[in-house]
């Protein structure tokens, strides 16, 4: 109602010539708040960035996660070139891998590699490859990157103890570990707006009761927790039953603080002029809740969302990396790290460390994000 | 102030009942019951179980009775006569196995909280004093650096940096040799030696978090008239901010071990299984991969007790220190 009689007079105004004003929508002005806030602004974009290769791994990985190769254990990053030195000297824009001069080391019986600059392995952008599914749903033949080269090596980010690409499985960590950072705040955003909603909107013993239930859980250490419910899962669960389970376990003890905030906005907007209002007109509370109070503290519940992904993403690092996450066939950051858990192989192949870098990098983007969109959302801020 | 105290044993009390709860209901989770685990790994060992031993033990725990009951006989062994049940993975009771462990937990994590602390209050008092100085701004970037490295992540990076420039192999808590020997100065020494790593390791995340809150505590109250007043007095200024601003922005901060100590406790786990720390961590993740139940939910349920204990004596603290807290639970 109240819409449609704003229409029509707004109608009525630009009808008799008048300039119409101009409406700035809720997000509209959240967005000029966040805009002003630099580094949630290059946050975001890092954030976009990596989400971006987890939606196109197929595409951007140039090997099969799985794919292995006795000859090339451990073989060190061979980085990547973009320039080649003529023979007269002069530079020629020449994309390429340098190859490997592989030596035994007679008294420890082990391959060593290095890279050797005589070998120029030219690395060709957007080539055709066996056909696959891009994101299990479009077909594809091409790839971004690769060598043509017949058995040339391609480790740009050096190899693992099977010879796997590095640079493949991180990309395809990528998607794993943020799509579950994502699940599990999804559920537990589902989780805690029902559990959080019922106790602000009704308040009273259950109130009570659901706020004990949550003060007792945070007080719980998690990881201990984590690790009890994840060894229970059945050991021949498949690899999406596992992902699924850790999803649900992560999210059993992450929609706690996700229920306190929404929790905390039903009690601070129960006794708001407007929700009054909405009552003495006879508005049922399924109505209240989904059309009066929902929209108004959305925005700090998207929020509230973003700044729990970091900590769903650690934990799925951190029990994987102990073995009693997600298992061996499914490659996340936290199955990569696994690797890299004894010195000897890290002395010999640091670069294993690498999907710890992104993870670092991913959870300050979402932090610094996650600060900024809190800042824009809020109406009283600046 | 008794009364308080009482109010926290009872809400104490209660928590733990919960905390068994949940140790019991993880215990309870994985398909089947232990006896019938038990009884496989032996059959598969070649071992012959002797049917007696196997009613004997059923009986004991109430294997086949309703979860209640085996609650029940669960708990009341533990708190009747201190039996947490027998670990059948070391075919020994589980007491045996985890004090020791528990131990060097306690030891790590209290040395850890010091460490904290240490760090951190000079640290946010400068931050807070010379706000925007170069002092502060470096506190902010190692705070935000220290939040976002996964402590296992970080404890990796100390043991390949220790193996490259230093050629050592860091882990464990004693050298080979010292493990059993009685306290002594070289003890103590060995211990510190080895100990450096995990208790950095455990420290950084929770000062990053110490000096944030010091800092933002303490602005506050720098602003406030009675500071004003001090100087005007002509206190000197280190009396000026040490004496009353610090001692107010302090007491919100040990409030903070309620949530600092969950946190600890989780990451020790982690970072003594990189580590390999002879602490409480490694021992329950091997519990639960060889699903030895008795000794994981009791490590669970101690490592849980852990951080109420923690968390009440916590409160009692700031109820010593802040008398408005005490009196207002009146």
């Amino acid at each position: 109602m109240a819409v449609d009689t704003m229409t029509h007079t707004s109608m009525a105004a630009e009808a008799a010539g008048m300039p119409r004003a101009k409406r700035e929508s809720h997000f509209g002005l959240m967005w000029r708040r966040f805009k002003r806030h630099r580094l949630a602004l290059v946050s975001l974009w890092i954030v976009i960035a990596f989400y971006l290769v987890a939606l196109l791994a197929e595409f951007l990985a140039p090997t099969d996660p799985s794919a292995y190769s006795a000859r090339y254990t451990y073989a060190p990053p061979q980085g990547i070139q973009f320039f080649s030195t003529n023979e007269d000297g002069s530079w020629r824009f020449f994309p390429h891998v340098n190859g490997y001069a592989s030596e035994v080391d007679p008294k420890a019986m082990r391959r060593t590699f290095v890279l050797d600059p005589e070998v120029e392995i030219p690395v060709q952008f957007f080539i055709p490859s066996e056909p696959y599914m891009l994101a299990g749903v479009i077909p594809m033949s091409v790839k971004f990157m690769g060598v043509t080269e017949a058995r040339a090596p391609f480790y740009i980010l050096g190899a693992d103890r099977l010879g796997r690409d590095l640079l493949s499985r991180l990309i395809h960590g990528t998607r794993i570990s943020l799509s579950i950072g994502l699940a599990g705040v999804t559920l537990s955003l589902f989780f805690g707006i029902v559990v959080g909603g019922f106790a602000g909107y009704y308040g009273g013993l259950f109130d009570s009761a659901v706020m004990r239930i949550i003060e007792f859980i945070r007080s719980m250490p998690t990881i201990p927790l984590w690790l009890g419910l994840a060894a229970a899962m059945p050991k021949d669960w498949s690899a999406l039953q596992t992902y699924f389970a850790i999803t649900i376990i992560l999210s059993l003890i992450g929609w706690t603080e996700l229920a306190r905030v929404v929790r905390g906005r039903f009690l601070s907007l129960r006794t708001e002029d407007f929700v009054t209002a909405a009552q003495l007109d006879g508005a049922s509370d399924w109505r209240i809740i989904t059309r009066h109070m929902v929209p108004s503290f959305m925005s700090h519940i998207i929020a509230a969302a973003t700044l729990a992904i970091p900590g769903m993403i650690l934990a799925e690092t951190a029990l994987s990396f102990l073995g009693l996450g997600l298992q061996a066939p499914i490659v996340s950051w936290g199955t990569l790290l696994q690797d890299a858990q004894n010195i000897r192989t890290l002395a010999s192949a640091p670069w294993l460390l690498t999907p710890g870098l992104c993870v670092i990098v991913v959870i300050l983007a979402m932090n610094f994000f996650g600060d900024g969109l809190r800042d824009a959302a809020d109406p009283h801020g600046r | 102030m008794l009364g308080f105290f009482g109010k926290r044993l009872i809400a104490m009390v209660l928590t733990m009942w919960a905390v068994s709860f949940v140790a019991f209901a993880i215990i309870q989770l994985p398909p089947g019951d232990y006896l019938t685990t038990y009884m496989a790994t032996l059959a598969a060992n070649g071992d012959r179980v002797d049917p007696a031993t196997i009613e004997a033990l059923r009986r004991q725990y109430g294997f086949g009775e309703p979860y209640i009951i085996q609650y029940w006989k669960w708990i009341s062994g533990i708190v009747l006569r201190g039996d947490f049940g027998q670990s059948f993975e070391w075919k020994a009771p589980v007491t045996t196995l985890i004090w020791g462990r528990l131990g060097n937990s306690i030891l790590l994590e209290g040395l850890a909280v010091i460490v904290m602390w240490l760090v951190a209050v000079p640290i946010g008092i400068y931050a807070a004093v010379r706000k925007y100085s170069l002092g502060d701004y470096l506190a902010t970037i190692g705070g935000f650096l220290g939040l976002a490295i996964p402590n296992f992540f970080f404890a990796l990076i100390l043991m390949y940096l220790s193996f490259v420039w230093f050629g050592e192999t860091i882990g464990g808590l004693f050298s080979p040799g010292m493990e059993t020997a009685r306290w002594s100065p070289a003890r103590i020494w060995d211990f510190l030696s080895h100990a450096w790593a995990p208790i950095l390791v455990l420290a950084t995340a929770g000062t990053a978090e110490l000096i944030r809150i010091l800092r933002a505590n303490l602005l506050d109250e720098l602003k406030k008239p009675y500071v004003t007043t001090a100087r005007a007095k002509g206190l000197s200024e280190f009396r000026t901010i040490l004496k009353y601003p610090v001692r107010v922005a302090l007491n919100p901060l040990i409030s903070t071990i309620g949530w600092l100590l969950p946190a600890l406790v989780s990451s020790s786990v982690l970072v003594s299984v990189v580590l390999n720390l002879p602490t409480a961590g490694p021992l329950l993740l091997r519990s639960l991969t060889s699903q030895d139940m008795f000794l994981a939910g009791a490590i669970i349920m101690l490592l849980g007790m852990l951080t109420v204990i923690g968390t009440l004596i916590s409160d009692l603290l700031l109820a010593w220190i802040d008398p408005r807290i005490r009196y207002g639970s009146k």
